[in-house]
């Protein structure tokens, strides 16, 4: 295969899924909805409960607003990615799937690709939120935005890679719902993205190695890292093993001998 | 062109679905799969297309194993599925486009034959419509157009005509016909529907996973003694 085909099959991959994404802009604004009412409405009462002691990144005391908007960019990136793999599990069983996997490129090509267009997608809502919690007086440096952006890209394809997997494993579109209660509320709340892990010690210890084990507190870290331009090299290395991990599940789960993309039999 | 199928076996669990299949295609022929509901059309599709893998005996495409060299068969396929697989939020432009790209072809490229092939098929001017706006035909010629768009050899339909009515089912028929005849295209045209099978055809009879008869329609009327190939469908399977 010549490298042109492999560029112009990434093209016609990511511009699909902007097209999709434009025919469901509504979906753009409800993915904004949410993080902006626990930005505005429930960091505003936990304000006055929760103190932030200074924790890096911060070098001074910050508002509850500011801690939690890491959290929120990588609650946008987690609902996004489940959505992409409900709209997988769609795809399937309308059967488009089938013409992603029919192209003579290799498989794990076609995710990945597949895997990329919607984090870019992910990553264009987290900036909106970015610029809409200016707000709300959440500013990180400048260059925070930029620096952030790796951290961003390597969270959606984490949990891209996760939404396929689950995709993968799914039969049908009604055992969805099942599994994102699983998912996603058991990772966003076990988490560092709501409170800082050293008071989730002081609760409860067992919950805090739940949290530590949690990929997501990981993929936080990151991004509250990278937007305060500091390298936080632990939560970095392991959400990209985690990805590394799950893409590889994942690609390995659509080849053909574990698909279930012919769905019924009929003839 | 030329396709062989050796000794092709498929379960699905414990319940075997295709036994010890074996054919060949000829290039440029007409060729009609034909069997009952559950005779196990599906999934020779399925494998032929790897949606499924081989589990027993050998596909050979241009006398290359196709699990082998999966991009270089895949590149000659075109393959319209009994299902609809076309984004119905999308233009049909934009589903053209979507496939050429999978398939390498720049957009330009992709353009110029994504046209060509709607006005061929008539449908040119509905290039920016959503394909939902389209009735099951059009959408049904969408697909075709589709299958074409990376020039294959082959091109395999799967029940192409389900949900269409009699007018529409003979038409598409007729089209794929020609397209056939004119382009030395060959087809693997599966259906449960005699009426869409001719005399002169390459009929493949298929039932319970069986290869039970493989000629064109006339020697396979005269090797069972049968008026038309109906009798012959209702002596060999049971169906009607």
């Amino acid at each position: 295969m010549k490298l042109s085909e492999y560029w112009h099959c990434f093209l016609g991959i990511q511009t699909r899924e902007w097209l999709r994404f434009w025919q469901q802009r509504t979906r753009f604004a409800s993915a904004l909805v949410r993080p902006l009412l626990w930005l505005v409405v429930f960091a505003a009462g936990f304000r006055a409960v929760l103190g932030i002691s200074i924790i890096p990144p911060y070098d001074t005391y910050i508002t509850y607003e500011t801690y939690i908007a890491p959290g929120l960019c990588g609650m946008i990136i987690l609902f996004n990615s489940m959505q992409g793999a409900l709209s997988m599990v769609y795809d399937r069983e309308l059967g488009s799937m089938r013409v992603l996997l029919m192209s003579p490129l290799p498989r794990p090509f076609l995710l990945v690709t597949k895997l990329l267009a919607m984090g870019v997608v992910s990553v264009g809502q987290v900036y909106v939120f970015l610029l809409l919690a200016l707000l709300v007086d959440v500013e990180p440096p400048l260059w925070g935005y930029v620096a952030v952006l790796p951290a961003l890209v390597l969270t959606s394809l984490m949990l891209g890679a996760l939404g396929l997997l689950i995709a993968t494993w799914i039969k049908q579109l009604e055992n969805f719902a099942g599994v994102m209660n699983f998912v996603i509320f058991p990772m966003f709340f076990m988490s560092s993205a709501l409170y800082p892990l050293w008071r989730m010690q002081e609760a409860s210890p067992w919950l805090y190695w739940v949290c530590q084990f949690n990929p997501f507190t990981h993929a936080v870290e990151a991004i509250r890292f990278a937007l305060y331009l500091q390298w936080n090299g632990q939560a970095f290395g392991i959400t990209a093993a985690v990805t590394v991990v799950l893409a590889l599940l994942a690609t390995a789960g659509f080849q053909p001998q574990r698909t279930r993309i012919l769905g019924t039999r009929t003839g | 062109m030329s396709i062989d199928v050796r000794h092709l076996g498929f379960d699905y669990g414990t319940t075997p679905v295709l036994k010890d299949l074996s054919f060949s295609l000829t290039p440029g022929r007409f060729h009609a799969l034909l069997g009952p509901n559950g005779a196990g059309k599906s999934t020779l599709f399925g494998l032929l297309t790897r949606l499924l893998a081989l589990q027993r005996g050998e596909l050979l495409f241009e006398g290359q194993s196709m699990a082998r060299f999966p991009a270089q068969a895949m590149r000659r396929i075109g393959v319209v599925f009994q299902q609809n697989a076309l984004d119905l939020d999308l233009t049909v432009r934009q589903n053209l486009l979507y496939h050429a790209a999978l398939h390498g072809l720049s957009r330009k490229q992709a353009r110029n034959r994504g046209d060509r092939e709607l006005e061929r098929f008539g449908l040119l001017e509905r290039a920016n419509d959503p394909v939902r706006l389209l009735n099951g035909g059009h959408r049904r010629r969408v697909e075709i157009a589709r299958a074409l768009l990376h020039h294959p050899s082959l091109l395999l339909l799967d029940e192409a005509t389900v949900g269409l009515d009699v007018a529409s089912r003979k038409a598409l028929n007729e089209h794929v016909r020609a397209l056939c005849r004119d382009e030395d295209l060959t087809v693997l045209w599966a259906t449960h529907l005699i009426e869409e099978v001719r005399r002169d055809d390459q009929v493949l009879i298929l039932h319970q996973g069986q290869l039970l008869a493989n000629g064109t329609g006339q020697a396979i009327c005269d090797e069972t003694g049968s008026r038309d190939l109906s009798e012959t469908f209702h002596v060999l399977t049971g169906a009607g």
